[in-house]
């Protein structure tokens, strides 16, 4: 099987839908580069250069440069999503969301409710997250939590460039707004990805390890790093589960709830801030639907309730890594040990 | 230094590059005869029971439980007795030192080409070099070239011999007729494709009815026939299974599922559960799947039977059947016609090519050499 990066399978993964319907359009700052200024057309294909190529193979008319106006290009990506096309809009970092909330919250997230199940909103935001770019806190940030909280919106984050290219391909058929989560550390980083297209469905976690002790669930970057703690606790006999969840919004809660109840120590792994964020949700829901299984306090592994440093040394301890969540891992087990000595 | 002989991770199938050793069921010092059962390996494919390649005395295990090695790495060594410890000690030293230096020169798996065939993308694996008849391996129900992972090599030499992706299936185009005569139509095409002449077709359940077909319908490309726990000699199959390959998505099921595969459920690993889930998400699969499913049975029981195709056929057949087999009863091997050679095997489900990789390559070797 073919091996290929984050950034190839996305590619991919835009290219083949975009050939097999052409309903679907391409729109953000510099997803070709070159638009109205002399120099080299498709130049940049996105900050960082995961739209690259597209524009040549499908012109202009379907990868649409759009000035640095987040709010004016999502608000006309949502409407031409409600009238008829598959816009797939790049919103370049998801700390400038905040300038089309309205577009996103209030319009493109409702009218499917508002025109009384009538109106369909096809749109795919893609967007980058996280730290460890030593871009600050205005360029690092993850706020999925924010969207997730809102009804109507999809929101998914690929944990490895196979998940990605079958998550994007599901985003693109989906009817709903889906807002797609994407590492901006990981674009580098390879995975076996089929050349042929495929779907991955939302609502569905992926358990990627399988163990008798503790459960660790978590969503994108952080899943590698459960997996390696998983690993390598594994030597030592001890068995860890890891739910990717792959979609915060909608959320598997079967699978959370079943293999929470498995092990009964559960560490929940979120890139974000700990108030109002995934693990908390987590956390709360297993707390009340599994409380009787329960051998330990659920844990929560969490960046801290602060901005993102610009200081490399403080960046690399803020954002969570496997040591944290061993830690984490190993913590549960001892509650319940002493909970067992009692 | 005669008489000490290396264990070494073995090379099971084109792809094995590494293998972890789980479990040793044997300890320092016993006398081991060659083929016993010393350890059980799992692969990323498939998880199966390591029979010793040589006998002698068990002096030294040098891999441990839960050790991840590369193929051709050292496990044990076997000694007479009579050998010092000085001198094993030696010879470990020695072999690492090599192999080291060997590792880094390592090949990576092959990677299966595809062909336009019949109009139709059709994606093989070819291993093995030389003038006599190829062998051709056909698949069974959601399976792919690599389900003869543990028997392409082997059953490669002095030939070539082709795995093939049948249509819906693995790589290949995902577009299936209403008939397993479309199936064998792709076969056809693909030998037409290739400049294949004739073939020694070697199918398994699905792939042993096409097979078949292929005896009725184009027996002048036919050179003999291996039959492995093959569809259409019998009429009773075990239709859920079938469903439940289809239906199930997600890993825990599906793992109940594929294991009414084996005689021994431990063989499926988690990696090969993914790799089904993997494919049954492609573009296309999931209809070919139901389509293929609907040609080849109605509920538990297969349409158009094929038995009558061995009457007379004037190419030699070997039919391999696990006794322990789920999905397509034994008692389906028995009351072939007279010429015909059976081999039935004790311990192994509806995939003895792979359970007991060892003895049906022999035996299909021997068929291939009276051939």
């Amino acid at each position: 099987m073919p091996k290929k990066t984050y950034r190839q399978a996305i590619n991919e993964a835009l290219r083949q839908e975009m050939e097999r319907d052409p309903r679907v359009v391409l729109m953000g700052e510099d997803v070709a580069g070159g638009y109205g200024a002399p120099g080299e057309d498709d130049a940049w294909g996105g900050p960082l250069g995961v739209t690259k190529g597209l524009m040549p193979i499908f012109g202009r008319d379907r990868v649409l440069d759009t000035p640095i106006t987040e709010g004016a290009f999502i608000g006309a990506a949502a409407g031409a999503a409600a009238t008829g096309l598959r816009p797939v809009a790049e919103l370049m970092f998801v700390d400038f969301m905040g300038v089309c909330f309205d577009q996103i919250f209030n319009q493109a997230a409702k009218f499917r409710y508002m025109f009384g199940g009538k109106a369909v909103t096809p749109l795919v935001i893609r967007t980058m997250y996280g730290a460890g770019f030593r871009a600050a806190s205005q360029h690092s940030q993850c706020l999925y939590p924010l969207f997730t909280h809102i009804p109507g919106l999809k929101v998914v984050l690929p944990s490895n460039a196979y998940e990605a290219k079958g998550l994007l391909i599901q985003a693109i058929r989906d009817d709903d707004p889906v807002v797609f989560f994407e590492h901006k550390a990981m674009y580098d980083e390879e995975a076996d990805v089929p050349d042929e297209a495929y779907a991955i469905p939302f609502g569905e976690a992926n358990v990627t390890r399988e163990g008798d002790d503790v459960t660790v669930i978590t969503m994108g970057r952080m899943v590698n790093y459960a997996n390696q703690v998983a690993d390598k606790l594994d030597k030592e006999g001890i068995g860890v589960t890891v739910v990717d969840l792959r979609t915060t919004s909608p959320l598997d809660r079967e699978t959370v709830l079943e293999t929470a109840s498995e092990t009964g120590r559960v560490v929940v792994v979120d890139e974000a801030h700990p108030r109002c964020g995934m693990a908390a949700d987590i956390a709360a829901l297993v707390g009340q639907e599994c409380f009787g299984s329960l051998k330990a306090p659920v844990r929560m592994v969490t960046a801290p309730h602060s901005p993102v440093p610009f200081s490399p040394a403080l960046e690399d301890i803020y954002v969570p890594g496997p040591d944290r969540i061993e830690a984490a891992v190993r913590a549960t087990l001892d509650n319940a040990v002493a909970r067992a000595a009692e | 230094m005669s008489g000490i002989e290396p264990i070494v991770m073995p090379k099971w199938g084109l792809a094995m590059q590494e293998g972890l050793l789980a479990e040793w069921h044997v300890a320092e010092g016993a006398t081991l005869t060659k083929g016993q059962e010393v350890a059980d390996i799992e692969t990323s494919k498939i998880a199966n029971v390591f029979e010793s390649p040589v006998g002698g005395t068990l002096r030294r295990l040098v891999a441990g439980p839960g050790d991840t090695l590369p193929v051709g790495a050292l496990l044990a060594v076997v000694a007479d007795a009579s050998v010092d410890d000085a001198a094993i000690d030696a010879f470990v030293g020695d072999f690492q030192a090599r192999f080291a230096a060997d590792a880094e020169s390592a090949a990576p798996p092959p990677e299966p080409a595809t062909i336009e065939a019949g109009g139709r993308r059709l994606r093989y694996l070819e291993a093995g070099e030389g003038d006599g008849v190829p062998v051709l391996f056909l698949h069974g129900f959601g399976g792919d070239y690599l389900s003869w992972m543990f028997n392409q090599d082997a059953l490669a030499e002095g030939r070539k011999a082709y795995a093939l992706d049948l249509p819906g299936h693995g790589g290949s185009s995902k577009e299936v007729g209403e008939d397993l005569r479309d199936l064998k139509g792709a076969v056809v095409a693909f030998m037409d494709a290739k400049g294949i002449e004739k073939a020694h077709l070697v199918g398994h359940s699905m792939g042993g009815a096409v097979s078949l077909l292929m005896a009725r319908e184009d027996a002048a490309r036919v050179a003999s026939l291996a039959l492995v726990a093959s569809g259409g000699l019998g009429e009773a199959i075990n239709g859920a299974y079938l469903d439940g390959f289809i239906k199930e998505t997600r890993g825990k099921k599906l793992r109940a599922v594929l294991e009414q595969l084996v005689a021994d459920p431990s063989m499926i690993t988690g990696e090969m559960v993914d790799e089904v889930v993997r494919f049954k998400r492609l573009d296309g699969a999931d209809a070919a799947l139901r389509k293929v499913r609907a040609a080849l049975a109605e509920g538990d029981r297969q349409r158009g039977p094929l038995r009558g195709v061995l009457d007379g056929l004037g190419v030699p057949v070997l039919v391999v059947w696990g006794e322990k087999d789920r999905i397509l009863p034994v008692e389906q091997s028995e009351g072939l016609p007279d010429g015909v050679k059976v081999l039935r095997l004790p311990d192994a489900g509806h995939l003895p090519h792979m359970e007991r990789a060892a003895e049906v390559n022999e035996a299909i070797k021997a068929h291939l050499a009276g051939a």
